[in-house]
């Protein structure tokens, strides 16, 4: 039985448009991918990494902008790794099916999502005000908090996968709950839990908006956290923002820097991934 | 930690463990708790920080066009506006699109080829915001001022109904550019929910209506979008969180005017791109207030929106026999 033409025309261009929304999507990756590679080689320079950033007018580097960045980001992993896979054992373990594991679980997926430049003013009333001055500390404390709810996240959901009968293994051995938990449950979650910290740090090591007005900027080397901070994302958007040809060639690379970083980072946590599972 | 567990281990077995249980169980509830304790806080440091401009303008913070940093006087309408407007224009790029890339990925595309599709899909969720705002500046909206504004204000623009959106001179920067770009921002959020509750729906359930003669659409529009429909909106609503509260592509490419416009083509302002803007110049009380005041409102929709998203995205989660 032959379909009518009007149900076929319809099927067409339903497939049609699938397509080309595929189509659509995939022309903005390669878009911007391609922009950010051709400016950012064209400026990638040796002394893009061996010099400060300069004033305007001048050439330079953002060696002080790299090695910041690189501290917040060390810091708020060291901050919020701890308390998200403490957290995430409760919701997964101890709290599983209570009332407040839930509330937790249903906060936590709004945290995820919620805009990163409110927690940069919450950290600006919280520390920035108190202080009396912008701090590299500040910055890592945003960043921290921005990764928390990831980590939270990957840990209660790699240690749901691990089946009952691990656990009740080490019940019968006679193991305490946190033996347990510490000794059987975070090895077999451990390389899932790692992929979510480094999927985490990708996310932080792009965020600007919170470090905006925590650890501000600093135009030299410093390695004082209880000072502003240089950082790479806060460099890309003052420079780029800037009349400067000079700065803009710097933003681009560190644009270029930015992004092969990022997209690396998630590139390789999804073969190790891949890996895992097969 | 192995000197405690040594001194432990020496008490009976059972004792040792449940102390050191409560202990680790201590510890987990109180990070548990902090999660919660941290969203409150950032809800009252925002309400604390923004109440001198609350208590000075009362509802006219919300509703007042008049943002004036010399004279004092803040109204928050225009950034309202721009937020609420761009992220509109984003939803209804996005929204069509995702459902579209998730068709492809579940009915159309080679099996071999769905895979890296959808991790390219979702790299455009990992390229940074600040990546986005400097190719929207640089590249997108000349692009948009060169070749797309023209021709809009050019047939659209003396359109009785539409004419309006689409006046004023073609300079790329403004919200139908901002609206664009969010759009393509959100599109893989939206597009992983969709693709994920598609491939949900119980064979069964398709098949039947393949069986029944239905051709591919009508399987998606008849059985496949009704049977989703709420996991659908939960994806549209996390789309629209995450479109009010984006801060940096916005702030490239929105203009950072404070004037209500119309056109689409005009610059505007949005809540994010406004704080981002203007707190590190903000110097007087009432200014810095005002400012908190944008983000207590940005955190309050953002909130309830992402709420939303999650109770609707809840109960597909509950079909499909998953308990978290």
């Amino acid at each position: 039985m032959a379909i009518p033409a009007r149900r076929r025309i319809a099927d067409v261009v339903a497939f049609v448009f699938a397509t080309a929304a595929t189509v659509f999507g995939l022309f903005w990756l390669a878009w911007i991918l391609w922009i950010t590679f051709r400016e950012g080689a064209a400026a990638l320079t040796p002394s893009l990494f061996t010099q400060m950033t300069p004033p305007p007018g001048s050439s330079g580097g953002i060696l002080n902008a790299l090695y910041g960045s690189a501290v917040m980001i060390l810091l708020g992993v060291l901050i919020g790794t701890p308390i998200g896979v403490a957290a995430g054992t409760y919701l997964a373990e101890h709290g599983r099916y209570t009332r407040i594991a839930a509330a937790v679980s249903f906060i936590n997926d709004i945290l995820l999502s919620a805009p990163s430049i409110v927690i940069g003013l919450f950290i600006y009333e919280l520390v920035v005000r108190n202080a009396g001055h912008f701090s590299g500390f500040a910055g890592a404390l945003s960043l921290a908090i921005i990764l928390l709810p990831i980590v939270v996240r990957t840990t209660q959901e790699s240690l749901l996968l691990i089946p009952d009968t691990m656990r009740e293994a080490g019940f019968a051995l006679g193991m305490p709950r946190w033996r347990v938990t510490r000794q059987i449950l975070y090895k077999a979650a451990m390389s899932a839990i790692l992929t979510g910290i480094l999927l985490g740090i990708a996310r932080i090591a792009g965020e600007t908006a919170p470090l905006l007005f925590t650890a501000l900027n600093n135009q030299f080397w410093s390695a004082n956290l209880n000072a502003p901070l240089a950082n790479l994302p806060v460099v890309i958007f003052q420079y780029a923002m800037s009349p400067y040809d000079e700065w803009h060639t710097l933003a681009w690379a560190g644009a270029f820097v930015l992004t092969a970083f990022v997209l690396l980072l998630n590139i390789l946590v999804r073969l190790i991934a891949r890996k895992g599972k097969q | 930690m192995s000197a405690s567990a040594a001194s432990l281990d020496q008490r009976p077995i059972v004792k040792s463990g449940a102390s050191a249980d409560r202990t680790f169980q201590l510890i987990t509830a109180g990070a548990a708790w902090f999660v919660l304790i941290l969203l409150a806080g950032i809800a009252a440091s925002m309400a604390w920080g923004g109440r001198l401009a609350f208590k000075t303008f009362g509802w006219r913070f919300v509703t007042s066009p008049d943002w004036d940093a010399v004279g004092g006087h803040f109204g928050a309408l225009v950034p309202i506006y721009g937020t609420l407007v761009t992220s509109a224009i984003a939803l209804l790029i996005a929204v069509p699109v995702s459902i579209g890339i998730a068709l492809f990925l579940t009915d159309i595309a080679p099996r071999w080829t769905r895979g890296p599709i959808a991790i390219a899909i979702e790299l455009l969720a990992a390229i940074p915001s600040i990546i986005y705002g400097m190719w929207g500046l640089f590249v997108f909206a000349p692009f948009m001022a060169a070749h797309v504004e023209p021709w809009l204000s050019d047939h659209l623009g003396g359109n009785a109904i539409v004419g309006p959106l689409f006046s004023g001179p073609p300079i790329g920067i403004g919200m139908l550019t901002a609206g664009i770009v969010l759009g393509i921002m959100v599109i893989p959020f939206i597009a992983a929910v969709a693709r994920e509750v598609f491939s949900a729906v119980p064979a069964p359930l398709r098949e039947s209506a393949v069986a029944l003669g239905s051709t591919r659409w009508e399987v998606l529009r008849s059985v496949t979008l009704p049977y989703t429909r709420s996991a659908m909106i939960g994806a549209i609503f996390l789309g629209l969180g995450r479109a009010l509260g984006e801060t940096m592509a916005v702030t490239f490419v929105l203009g950072n005017a404070h004037d209500l416009s119309a056109s689409l083509l005009m610059p505007s302002n949005s809540i994010a791109a406004a704080i981002a803007n203007e707190f590190t110049e903000a110097d007087t009380d009432l200014y810095r207030s005002s400012l908190i005041a944008l983000g207590f409102l940005l955190f309050v929709v953002t909130f309830i929106v992402l709420s939303i998203a999650k109770l609707l995205l809840m109960r597909i989660n509950k079909q499909m026999g998953r308990t978290h």
